[in-house]
């Protein structure tokens, strides 16, 4: 207790409170005994001596000390009721520079705003928060706290808090520091000129922290609200001396400052070649060019398949491999998974549609141009969507098809055994990609785009499997054997 | 280095993500929730990746008030939600209204009201377009109704918050969120220069974010101020696609999923003989009235709403055409989607021998 400060008015303080509306730009707006007024002037001698009134952003709540904004000489933003801890983590963290000083009382912080107060400390967001116990709301009108004291009468308490009914105050010292996160936990009064001694070199601890980018720190400050207790000073001092102190113990909570490692935190990258190299994919060896379009005049009209199966069949990523198919061909492509109540109890399927102009509705629910069914309910369930001179795909392995009328066409293989003789059952899907290939070739493409059908099949298997060259071997193989192996093939197409 | 190429397939949600960072948004904030959640996924894998901020918060209210914090600090940032979220984020939304502060929130909305389902439904129209918060406060809100415009409106969107200072929306339905169409990306933007009136480090005067004004003289000012600036977006921000509405005698109008829905039904009426086309509003804040009305002018006989919700962009219609040309509603709620089927055959009962629903 050596050291001598003389107070006076801080230099982190406005000359002149300007953001005060209202003549009055000279004094604060608390009432008189209020530990509000000893709290800011601490935190704004602090600033000024340590040399952070560019880089301090005070985040300040609801409640009397709402208007904190006036005061300080820095960046300042005023938070909605309790969200100060999740304001000051977006300055903290998108600015590591800023040193963060969260000012919040009892019902901001204990109350409406538990939660985040608790998640931000837990987190270890770098920064301090400062917060006024005065176990009462004094803004709103003297109600009940979170901090209120048992037996102490509120206008909400009118006959003294009981714990049956609002159960016992809560200590937010004592749980912050029980996290592993926080660095520096200690709680102070702001009665005796010796505890108000304390409170300044807490006050100057945690900011250092701050400024150190040690994490989170927090102290809190039991504080005098005479007005809304109704005491004259004298007995507010005794009042936090005694009943408060016994209650919440001053001290130090937790203190690992110094075998912590300063924060360090990425910069940010926004040079558009490395934004690029995240974003934008290696393209896939093509054999076409931007400009291709495959003259087939099968595709002259906007063209939409429906696969479905069991879940695991993999029905989703077969769509994914025709979906990559036509966006590697030029064709504007939507690819639209199972949504909805279906997509339950273990049936899975997906639409993906081609066209050259802009695509409508991304549903292959009626007129499906290509049906690929790999299990009996899919047949059974959506046969009557397929278009009249549509195509049907299917597992001979699972699948006995009903009759069928004479303008479609139907193509079959046994893609379940054949996967199985591979050793994963996985690859049925490329399997049937083969199948797929090999109607296309027959029954639709030109000639001279026969083999491009191949091509294109294997570009996508690349670019979906690419990543795992083994697997990728593993599916190309089961396309090769779909395109040679014993078929199932009739219907309108193949009989001209 | 390998040659790379802007053409990809991408799912509506994460094309959100990749319009962000093409856009130069420096964070990310949000909690989890169905059919949102790729947005969260992708933020979390690319934000980081280029060393810019994702935080999972612990609720929606502070990812909207970490939203708020950041924006205040100058940043580009944006949050994504989801019905039930979007109502919880309310609160913030009007704080940022309030405080004039920029930024991006994606909506991708799902089946409600309370729990409601996880399926795609349009039901958040009326507490995202009217501004769902206290006070008198409007947000922009763009409607993408493909997967290139999840990526492109989301660009848009950063500008526009950035221009009026104001929350700006991307509001779509789960199942564009969760749709792949191919994309061609956009070429990235350079990080946008800091605001004179940001809490940054590098102004030299000392400012101030809030949205108290404790005189009701001053409190009347800035909402006449903001009023002014709304009117300003709704005489120069509408947008919409007119489609096949040249020679149109009926209108869909519609936006996200219904809209794709709606066009594709409008090729199938115009196949048999029935001249009609589609408005598809991309804001519904400003709400595209020049177009409605210009289209009411031409002799549109009638107005389809096309809807995934109990009719709420409806009134907007009739508002926009001032009530001279009937308009019904052809709707689907609970998390379904109407078919094209469907609409074909709703809109023919409806063409015609309607009423003014």
């Amino acid at each position: 207790m050596s050291e001598i400060v003389k107070f006076s008015r801080p230099a982190g303080f406005f000359p002149k409170f300007e953001r005060r509306p209202g003549p009055n730009k000279t004094n604060m707006h608390y009432c008189p005994g209020c530990g509000h007024g000893i709290l800011h002037k601490l935190i704004a001698e602090a600033i000024a001596d340590m040399g952070i009134k560019d880089r301090a952003v005070i985040v300040c709540p609801v409640g009397c000390s709402v208007f904190a904004y006036y005061y300080f000489d820095c960046h300042s933003v005023e938070c909605a009721h309790g969200r100060a801890p999740a304001v000051a983590t977006a300055f903290s963290r998108t600015d590591p520079e800023n040193v963060v000083i969260g000012y919040q009382g009892d019902g901001d912080l204990a109350s409406i705003g538990f939660n985040h107060i608790l998640q931000a400390a837990n987190r270890g967001e770098n920064m301090v928060v400062f917060f006024v116990n005065n176990a009462i709301y004094g803004m709103t009108g003297g109600q009940m706290a979170p901090t209120t004291l048992v037996g102490q009468k509120t206008v909400t308490s009118p006959n003294g808090r009981t714990i049956l009914d609002s159960g016992y105050p809560i200590k937010v010292a004592e749980m912050i520091a029980q996290f592993e996160a926080p660095v520096y936990v200690e709680r102070c009064a702001l009665s005796s000129v010796k505890n108000i001694m304390t409170a300044r070199r807490a006050v100057r601890k945690a900011i250092q922290n701050t400024i150190d980018k040690k994490g989170f720190s927090f102290v809190e400050f039991l504080s005098g609200c005479p007005i809304n207790l109704k005491m004259k000073a004298k007995e507010m001092n005794e009042f936090l001396d005694t009943k408060m102190s016994q209650y919440y113990p001053l001290g130090l909570k937790k203190d690992v400052s110094a075998e912590r490692e300063a924060i360090v935190r990425a910069e940010p990258i926004y040079d558009a070649d490395k934004v690029k190299e995240l974003l934008f994919p290696v393209e896939t060896e093509r054999a076409v060019d931007d400009d291709f379009q495959y003259k087939s005049e099968v595709f002259d009209q906007e063209r939409s398949v429906k696969i479905c199966g069991f879940g695991g069949q993999g029905v989703l990523s077969l769509g994914h491999v025709i979906a990559t198919v036509g966006k590697l061909r030029n064709f504007n492509v939507s690819w639209l998974p199972s949504y909805g109540p279906e997509m339950r109890g273990g049936t899975a399927n997906c639409s993906i549609v081609f066209s050259r102009g802009p695509i409508g509705s991304p549903q292959a629910d009626f007129n499906c141009s290509m049906m690929v069914c790999l299990n009996q309910p899919s047949v059974d369930k959506f046969l009557g969507q397929l278009a009249e001179g549509g195509v049907l795909i299917y597992d001979t392995s699972t699948i006995t098809l009903p009759e069928l009328s004479a303008d479609k066409t139907v193509y079959g293989i046994n893609a379940g055994e054949i996967a199985e003789q591979l050793g994963d059952l996985r690859v049925a899907n490329s399997v049937i990609l083969g199948l797929i290939a090999r109607m296309m070739q027959d029954c639709f493409m030109n000639e001279d785009e026969k083999a491009d059908v191949d091509c294109a099949m294997i570009e996508s298997l690349k670019e979906n499997y690419g990543k795992k060259p083994a697997v990728l071997e593993l599916n190309i193989k089961a396309y090769n054997i779909g395109k040679t192996a014993d078929i199932v093939c009739k219907g309108a197409r193949v009989s001209k | 280095m390998a040659k790379r190429t802007n053409k990809i397939l991408l799912k509506g949600n994460e094309a959100v993500v990749y319009g962000a960072l093409l856009a130069g948004c420096e964070a990310y904030f949000g909690y989890p929730i169905t059919p949102a959640s790729e947005i969260a996924h992708a933020s979390a894998k690319l934000f980081p990746a280029l060393g810019r901020t994702f935080i999972q918060a612990e609720c929606e209210i502070a990812s909207i008030n970490m939203v708020y914090g950041a924006a205040a600090a100058g940043r580009r940032c944006m949050t994504a939600s989801s019905g039930l979220g979007i109502s919880l984020k309310q609160e913030g939304v009007s704080y940022i209204a309030g405080a004039e502060l920029p930024c991006v929130i994606a909506d991708i909305m799902r089946g409600g009201p309370g729990l409601g389902n996880i399926a795609p439904e349009q039901s958040d129209y009326n507490q995202v377009v009217k501004g769902g918060g206290h006070g008198g406060y409007k947000v922009i809100v763009l409607a993408p109704g493909s997967v290139q415009e999840m990526c492109e409106l989301t660009m848009l969107a950063f500008d526009l918050a950035d221009e009026y200072r104001m929350p700006v929306y991307v509001l779509t339905d789960g199942m564009i969120g969760q749709m792949m169409e191919k994309l061609e990306l956009p070429e990235p933007r350079p990080r946008r220069a800091p605001q004179s009136w940001a809490l940054n480090r590098v102004n030299e005067t000392k400012n101030c974010v809030s949205s108290i004004y404790m005189e009701p003289k001053d409190l009347e000012e800035l909402n006449i101020r903001l009023n002014k600036k709304y009117a300003e977006i709704c005489a120069k921000e509408q947008r919409a696609e007119l489609y096949k509405m040249d020679d149109a005698e009926y209108a869909f109008v519609a936006y996200g999923i219904s809209s794709r829905m709606a066009r594709t039904a409008a090729d199938i009426l115009r196949a048999e003989g029935i001249k009609i086309g589609m408005i598809r509003p991309q804001t519904l804040f400003p709400f595209p009235v020049n177009a409605m009305k210009q289209a009411a002018d031409n002799g549109i006989k009638q107005f389809i709403s096309v809807e995934m919700s109990n009719g709420m962009m409806i009134d907007d219609i009739r508002l926009a055409i001032e009530c001279k040309v009937p308009v019904t509603l052809l709707n689907r709620m609970g998390g379904n989607v109407p078919s094209v089927e469907e609409i074909v055959k709703r809109a023919k009962e409806q063409i015609g021998g309607c009423t003014n629903v």
